[in-house]
């Protein structure tokens, strides 16, 4: 992989100059949260570490048009917007390369290919925080779904090309970078190893689908299920979570009709319902069970990996505590004093 | 001035977008049951009316939609050895299926697929059959029943057993009563509860049919069952009671799909997608991947 690097202030004129490519957005802090937005880069923080929503929403909205039906005849609609995202983790690039995967396989779709192929992707390292875990699910670095990659070193950036797109934009912007030196692998390597130590999760994940699997009648499931609120957070959260709805929507003014796909959550009552009121998944803690179950145990065995990146999006947004960690904490025997405490309250 | 430019695109696929559905003629309908209408389909492109009625498998099934209603799946009926149409039985539960009982002949309504992994019918060749329906489960197994008459030859004995509610639930009264007549195959049908004292043959639940299975080859038979939610457990257990493995025993199920492409999710099952993965399962899977059944 070709490598060059950046002198610390030619980031944001280089972010700048892509507006040319597509709209330049990055992490900007809104509220208590760090979002993407569409801003001068000059606002992007590049100190922030997980999004609100992951970036899984620029390839797959939250919302969006897919087929619009007028005077008798379906039309391919599609809101594909030309992109530059600066600012995704590691583990944010190993999420989109999980949905590539996903989103290709037997079916392409058709959606998600324009948008990924309108998007340009800029990775930025990270120092994590103590929610931070990627180091636990083999996510910490990254070699492959990203077109430049930047690592923030004391005094410069060591800029990663990984794609022949992030190439050629290297070469248009050949001013602004210069040749590595021994001195900067030096640098590198140190940066590398103070990052190591910095991760605070203690737990291991080695093993998991197997003991996932052999769970499947643990009262686990339901002292969660019994805390859960089914309010779907954690799969809006989750970068690889993939699920969508599907709903017709008439326009009166165009007098035409427009036929949407929405995210959607298996947390939801309703996701598992069938025509006649038959409910698959009825109970919560079966739903909680299916979710751990695709992320830790599905996900291995289509693709070798589990679905979890460790980004800690579920560990600090579940509003009752329940999360990859605290699942894997109590699926592998460790009590986890601070949840059992929560899960006290009554059955709703 | 530098030249602009362009290094991103923006372009969809729009010909071959697997989201668009085709436009298809509702050539036919009649009821079958008071809330169950069958549907004969011809797919208004006539370029494409033959490569789609040939090209797919029994057992799988195709995304109907109609605008503003909504799209679903329905197993189709028809077997790809009869061409030309499409043919659903359809339950009226909601809201598509309500508008869809609206239709007349000749209105439209819209297409995608077919989907799934339909029966591996070439690898039942040289086997004995056993058919069990249950009620609407009579629906996806017609298609592969239709498929072995149409290649009789290919397969062993062949029986099928079907049990509905009442005599007013049967579907497909007409044709089964035509089947009892061939002496190629034994076709055995029940219903649970005769209020009106009409009914000509067995009065009992399908599993009690098991009694004329006589003379199959357990180690060379596949076993297909489809019926609601209630009815696998008791089946299973008189296939295995006979001796047939779980490899050999095959059932289609169903749940709620949007997509049909293995994308959307909620047909999900541990980590199978009942529309890619399935609809048909054998035991094997239903054993290994649980909340199946």
């Amino acid at each position: 992989m070709r490598v060059f690097k950046m002198k610390k202030g030619n980031i944001v004129p280089f972010l700048r100059s892509l507006e040319e490519f597509g709209e330049v957005w990055g992490p900007v802090k809104k509220g208590d949260n760090y979002v993407y937005a569409h801003e001068d880069p000059e606002k992007f923080d590049l100190s922030a570490l997980r999004t609100l929503i992951p970036a899984k929403k620029f390839f797959l909205p939250q919302k969006s048009t897919i087929l619009k039906f007028k005077n008798g005849n379906w039309y391919t609609h599609s809101d594909c917007k030309k992109r530059v995202i600066f600012g995704l983790h590691p583990c944010d690039i190993h999420a989109l390369n999980i949905y590539d995967e996903f989103y290709t396989r037997v079916y392409e779709d058709p959606y998600y290919k324009s948008n990924k192929e309108a998007t340009l992707i800029i990775g930025l390292s990270c120092l994590p925080d103590e929610h931070c875990f990627c180091n636990l699910t083999d996510t910490s670095t990254v070699e492959k779904g990203f077109d430049l990659f930047f690592t923030e070193l004391e005094d410069k950036f060591l800029v990663w090309v990984g794609s022949p797109r992030g190439d050629d934009i290297l070469a248009k912007r050949s001013d602004m970078v210069e040749d590595i030196t021994k001195e900067d692998i030096k640098d590198y390597i140190e940066w590398r190893k103070r990052r190591e130590n910095m991760f605070k999760v203690d737990l291991s994940f080695t093993g998991l689908p197997e003991i996932v699997s052999a769970s499947y009648d643990s009262d686990i499931w339901d002292k969660m299920g019994s805390a859960c609120l089914s309010c779907g957070t954690c799969t809006m959260v989750c970068p690889t979570c993939t699920c969508f709805d599907v709903e017709d929507e008439y326009d009166i003014r165009a007098d035409e009709m427009n036929r949407n796909r929405k995210w959607y959550s298996c947390m939801f009552r309703e996701y598992s319902l069938v025509a006649g009121g038959h409910n698959f998944r009825e109970a919560r803690a079966e739903r909680l069970r299916l979710w751990y179950t695709h992320k830790l145990v599905g996900f291995m065995s289509e693709y070798g990996d589990p679905a979890c990146v460790g980004c800690g999006r579920c560990v600090v947004s579940c509003p009752v505590g329940i999360n990859v960690l605290s699942i894997v904490r109590a699926l592998t025997g460790e009590k986890n004093d601070a949840f059992w405490a929560k899960t006290e309250v009554k059955q709703i | 001035m530098k030249e602009k430019v362009e290094i991103l695109s923006c372009e969809v696929q729009k010909e071959e977008n697997p989201y668009k559905p085709e436009r298809a003629r509702i050539v036919r309908k009649y009821d079958l049951t008071n809330d169950v209408r069958f549907f004969q389909v011809r797919i208004c492109n006539p370029e494409k009316v033959m490569e789609w009625t040939t090209n797919y498998k029994p057992g799988q099934f195709m995304m109907l939609s109609i605008p503003n209603a909504g799209e679903a799946p329905f197993s189709i009926t028809s077997s790809p050895t009869r061409p030309g149409v499409f043919e659903f039985s359809i339950r009226k539960v909601g809201r598509l299926t309500g508008k869809l009982f609206e239709l007349k002949e000749n209105d439209f309504v819209w297409l995608r697929g077919p989907f799934g992994n339909g029966f591996p019918v070439e690898r039942m060749w040289g086997k004995d059959l056993l058919f069990v329906a249950g009620g609407l489960g009579a629906a996806p197994l017609r298609s592969v029943l239709l498929y072995a008459l149409d290649n009789r030859e290919r397969f062993g004995k062949m029986y099928y057993l079907y049990g509905a509610k009442t005599p007013e639930e049967v579907l497909f009264k007409n044709e089964f009563e035509e089947m009892l007549q061939r002496d190629d195959f034994e076709c055995h049908l029940t219903v649970d509860k005769d209020p009106e004292g009409n009914w000509p043959y067995d009065i009992g639940v399908v599993t009690t049919q098991f009694k004329y299975v006589k003379d199959i080859d357990v180690n060379n038979t596949a076993a297909i069952v489809c019926g609601p939610p209630v009815m696998y457990k008791y089946v299973i257990q008189e296939f295995l009671e006979l001796g047939i493995s779980e490899e050999n025993i095959y059932m289609t199920l169903e749940r709620k799909m949007k997509c049909g492409m293995g994308k959307c999710g909620q047909c999900v099952v541990g980590h199978k997608y009942t529309c890619i993965d399935g609809p048909v399962f054998t035991l094997w899977d239903v054993k290994t991947i649980r909340n199946l059944i």
